[in-house]
């Protein structure tokens, strides 16, 4: 652990349930969030990041291992003695205040003279822009206005992290893209560590420093988004964020892959035998059917308005996804026969 | 067609309500009537309400009644409140906890009260207004402890989550959240109790002593002894109370979450 | 407030159920006891008699003056008349309740918050005064009475006392516990399923009984019984609309604890009332647990 982390997890572990029901949802995590991080734990449900987010926030304790906040250890404090606060999935704002008085309920706990209270309150209301909201109960707000309250309510007290439970996901598609880029204006301007936890890649990638991708209790890979994007370590990153063509290859020695049909593409590997081949579908590249890596037929088109993106059968009957940008250049027709190439550069050899 | 519409639905019911409504605007048109034989009209008159007011043994009545019912009624509040926020959660037992709970509401009343009769008796414990509190406050736990749970049920789980995240104790967090979104549940679980202890007459019949009738009890005894215009302003008296009360209870637990 | 939630909980739980076993379990632990005493002393039990069955068979056995064991209906009577009154009345509920909770659920949501309360209120003000406003509608120059003769002079019509003065007045009394139940079966109800039965070829009456009715069975059930039990205890309807005539199961427990003074026998027929309560439910729920398989 280094002081300048903001949260710093150390072999966490946590099941629910006793004896031979116990489940376990959290495997040996170790986790370093830095200063003023946009940091996103990414994954299906049940992958255990939101029983990660819990655990820090203290609603839950871990079973082993360590938690600290800039460098206190709070693994076994109560929630309301942690200096982090959350943005809860329902915004759990409480109905029977006033948004002013669900802004101020942390103040008053924290037995902040009534003066300094109405003043923060004002700040932080302003901070989301809904100082002109301030007298009115939830349930008079919109899914959208809640969602900027149960923000304020959370950063008043100007905790050291806060926590976001996937508070986008009750949101339309549209009002959630407006969310995003507001949430990361407002992590720059109240200069706040962001501990964010979604299932959806494209936010997570969108909005994120730094991106943990989770799955069956344990983190598989951690990065910014372009490096998870870009160069996935396991087959399951790879599959999770975007689409992605896993092709099965062998590995032959001296850096070289047998793909099917035959052609041999040099790369650099450690492998040895039977692999999986993973290549973005706008990475790859029509090509003369005699320059080609792989031959495949078209067997249907779809038109995206920014692109096309086309479904091809490789010679084992596997499908191929190729995404093609360049509307002015040739397309291919329906049920012909193609070349792909694969740049070496946006291959990458994946573990299982 | 109109697939939730059934014939002669609608007549039965109008006929039902008719049937559920014409004694009791029967028995209020009576109480106001002026002829002493109670069911000969003559004129309107307010002479019998006036004649209740004045009677000293329907004012203590009404006293003990009040009484009994404040005190019963309070109890078997705080004890439902506290029951109710054990069994928000669920737990093994939760079931056989709450079928306890509800034992009073299912159990014929004549039978609960002979029983403490005897075992008042046995025990020696004084039958009158401290007996009565006793029996109506453990009758009265199912009828505050359902709406508090009903209400504890709507509410969202992660409001005392959001408080302790906000810096309450538990403590707090119950003062400041979990109370104050209760409240209308706990009045109308006090509003229910409350009517049901007021209106009971079978226990009160049983455990009253000498010189500590209820209202009830003192309308049942006086039917026997003979119907008189009395007995309708005292019953309509009663009923009203009856009818605000549970108004108010059913809109309390109306209230938006 | 620390411990474990578990500790928490038990602490939270105890006024409730040290209330409830004090004075609902021990007295229905002592009731049973004392139905096995005799009669005697100041208090109406001996407690030094030696238990045994001597009530139970006094319900149908009376010692005769020779000392032979002689058939007595009288209590075997009242015990036929009110389970029978209470079916009556379970049965008249339905009738009645069912049209009125289907009708309930199909109104807007504004008339049925009306209709529930209206409903509802009945329930919860004082029995005896509903009864009561029976008592003058059906007394010889009551309401009714007057009514009717004012239409054609038959001079006086007695209609209290008797089982049907109490069938009305159970009927009056318990109705809403069989609606309520029913309504809100009703409620929560997806018509679309009449639909698709009439779309699967089943016309209107069809398709009410082979879907509508099967699924408000646990509604059914479940009003039935908060019928029929109160109705088998019942004390105030056949006290003030029965006369000495109608006694039931209620009436002659009091009896036992006003002028008889013969607690034990008393605790006996309690005894023998919450028996029948047993057996209805235990019936109800084995036939219940038959129509789930």
């Amino acid at each position: 652990m280094t002081d300048s982390s903001a949260v710093s997890i150390t072999a966490v572990s946590k099941s629910f349930g006793r004896g031979s029901a116990a489940v376990r949802v959290l495997e040996d995590v170790s986790v370093e969030i830095g200063q003023r991080e946009f940091f996103t734990l990414l994954g299906p449900s049940g992958c255990g990041k939101t029983t990660l987010l819990r655990l820090i926030a203290g609603f839950e304790t871990a079973d082993q291992g360590r938690i600290a906040i800039e460098g206190q250890d709070v693994t076994q404090a109560p929630p309301f003695r942690r200096p982090v606060n959350t943005v809860f999935q329902n915004y759990a704002l409480f109905p029977h205040l006033t948004v002013e008085q669900n802004v101020g309920f942390a103040l008053v706990e924290q037995q902040m003279p009534a003066a300094q209270i109405r003043a923060r309150v004002g700040e932080s209301l302003e901070m989301v822009r809904m100082q002109s909201y301030a007298r009115r109960r939830p349930a008079e707000l919109s899914g959208g206005q809640q969602q900027r309250v149960a923000l304020a309510r959370a950063l008043a007290p100007r905790p050291k992290v806060l926590l976001l439970d996937e508070p986008l996901s009750a949101l339309d598609l549209k009002l959630r893209k407006e969310m995003q880029i507001e949430l990361k204006l407002l992590q720059a301007e109240a200069g706040i560590t962001f501990l964010f936890v979604t299932h959806d890649q494209e936010e997570a990638l969108t909005l994120s420093d730094r991106v943990a991708v989770m799955q069956g209790g344990r983190i598989l890979q951690m990065g910014a988004p372009r490096e998870i994007y870009e160069t996935p370590t396991h087959r399951f990153v790879a599959d999770f964020i975007g689409d992605i063509n896993l092709i099965e290859a062998e590995a032959l020695p001296g850096n070289t892959i047998r793909l099917i049909g035959g052609a041999q593409i040099t790369h650099p590997h450690q492998a040895h035998g039977r692999v999986t081949l993973a290549i973005r579908p706008e990475r790859a590249r029509i090509v003369a059917l005699d320059a080609s890596h792989l031959q495949a037929r078209v067997v249907h088109t779809a038109y995206l308005g920014t692109a096309l993106v086309h479904k091809l059968a490789l010679a084992d009957g596997s499908t191929f996804l190729l995404r093609q940008s360049d509307l002015d250049g040739a397309q291919p027709s329906l049920g012909s026969q193609i070349g792909l190439s694969l740049p070496a550069d946006s291959l990458r050899v994946l573990v299982q | 067609m109109n697939i939730r519409h059934f014939p002669m639905t609608r007549e039965i019911s109008l006929l039902v309500l008719v049937y559920l409504y014409v004694p009791v605007v029967v028995l209020v048109g009576y109480s106001f009537n002026a002829n002493r034989t109670a069911t000969v009209w003559s004129h309107a008159s307010l002479d019998w309400y006036a004649r209740i007011l004045a009677n000293p043994s329907i004012q203590s009545a009404a006293k003990n009644s009040l009484v009994l019912a404040l005190c019963a009624a309070t109890a078997a509040t705080v004890i439902a409140l506290l029951a109710a926020l054990a069994t928000a959660r669920a737990f093994p037992s939760r079931d056989g906890v709450e079928a306890v709970l509800k034992m009073p509401l299912i159990l014929p009343e004549i039978v609960v009260a002979v029983a403490t009769l005897m075992l008042f008796v046995a025990l020696g414990v004084q039958l009158g207004l401290g007996a009565m509190i006793l029996a109506h406050t453990a009758f009265c736990i199912p009828f505050a402890y359902l709406p508090i749970r009903a209400r504890i049920e709507g509410l969202n789980q992660g409001y005392g989550e959001a408080a302790q995240d906000l810096y309450a104790n538990r403590f707090r967090s119950f003062r400041r959240v979990t109370l104050p979104l209760l409240w209308p549940g706990i009045m109308a679980g006090f509003t229910l109790a409350f009517v049901t202890s007021l209106d009971d007459f079978l226990t009160s019949f049983f455990l009253s002593g000498p010189g500590t009738t209820t209202l009830p009890v003192y309308i049942f005894s006086s039917i026997k002894a003979g119907i008189t215009p009395e007995i309708n302003a005292i019953s309509t008296v009663m009923l009203v109370i009856s009818v605000l009360l549970v108004s108010l209870s059913f809109f309390l637990g109306r209230l938006r979450r | 407030m620390t411990g474990s939630p578990a500790l928490r909980r038990l602490g939270l739980l105890t006024p409730a159920l040290v209330t409830i076993a004090v004075l609902v379990g021990v007295p229905l632990t002592l009731l049973f006891w004392i139905s096995l005493l005799q009669k005697g002393g100041s208090s109406g039990v001996d407690w030094a008699s030696v238990p045994s069955l001597a009530n139970y068979i006094r319900l149908v056995w009376e010692e005769d003056f020779d000392g032979t064991m002689i058939l007595n209906t009288s209590y075997l009577v009242i015990l036929l008349r009110s389970i029978l009154q209470a079916a009556v009345t379970t049965g008249l509920s339905l009738l009645f309740g069912l049209p009125v909770a289907l009708w309930m659920a199909g109104l807007s949501r504004g008339q049925r918050d009306l209709m529930l309360l209206l409903i509802t209120i009945p329930f919860w003000t004082n029995l005896l005064v509903r009864n009561y406003a029976w008592l003058i509608i059906l007394r010889e120059d009551g309401w009714f009475s007057q009514m009717v003769d004012f239409i054609s002079p038959v001079g006086p019509i007695q209609l209290l006392y008797n089982d049907l003065a109490v069938v009305i007045g159970l009927t009056y009394s318990f109705l809403p516990f069989m609606i309520l139940p029913l309504y809100a079966v009703f409620e929560k109800f997806d018509w679309r399923l009449l639909e698709a039965a009439h779309d699967l070829g089943a016309p209107r009456s069809r398709a009410i009984r082979r879907v509508l009715i099967p699924i408000a069975m646990p509604g059914i059930a479940a009003g039935s019984l908060l019928v029929f039990i109160p109705c088998l205890g019942a004390f105030v309807t056949p006290a003030l609309l029965g006369g000495g005539k109608t006694l039931m199961l209620g009436n002659i427990i009091q009896m036992q604890f006003g002028a008889s003074r013969n607690w034990p026998f008393g605790a006996t027929l309690a005894v023998v009332l919450l028996s029948l309560m047993l057996i209805a439910m235990v019936t109800m729920a084995i036939w219940r647990n038959r129509r789930v398989r």
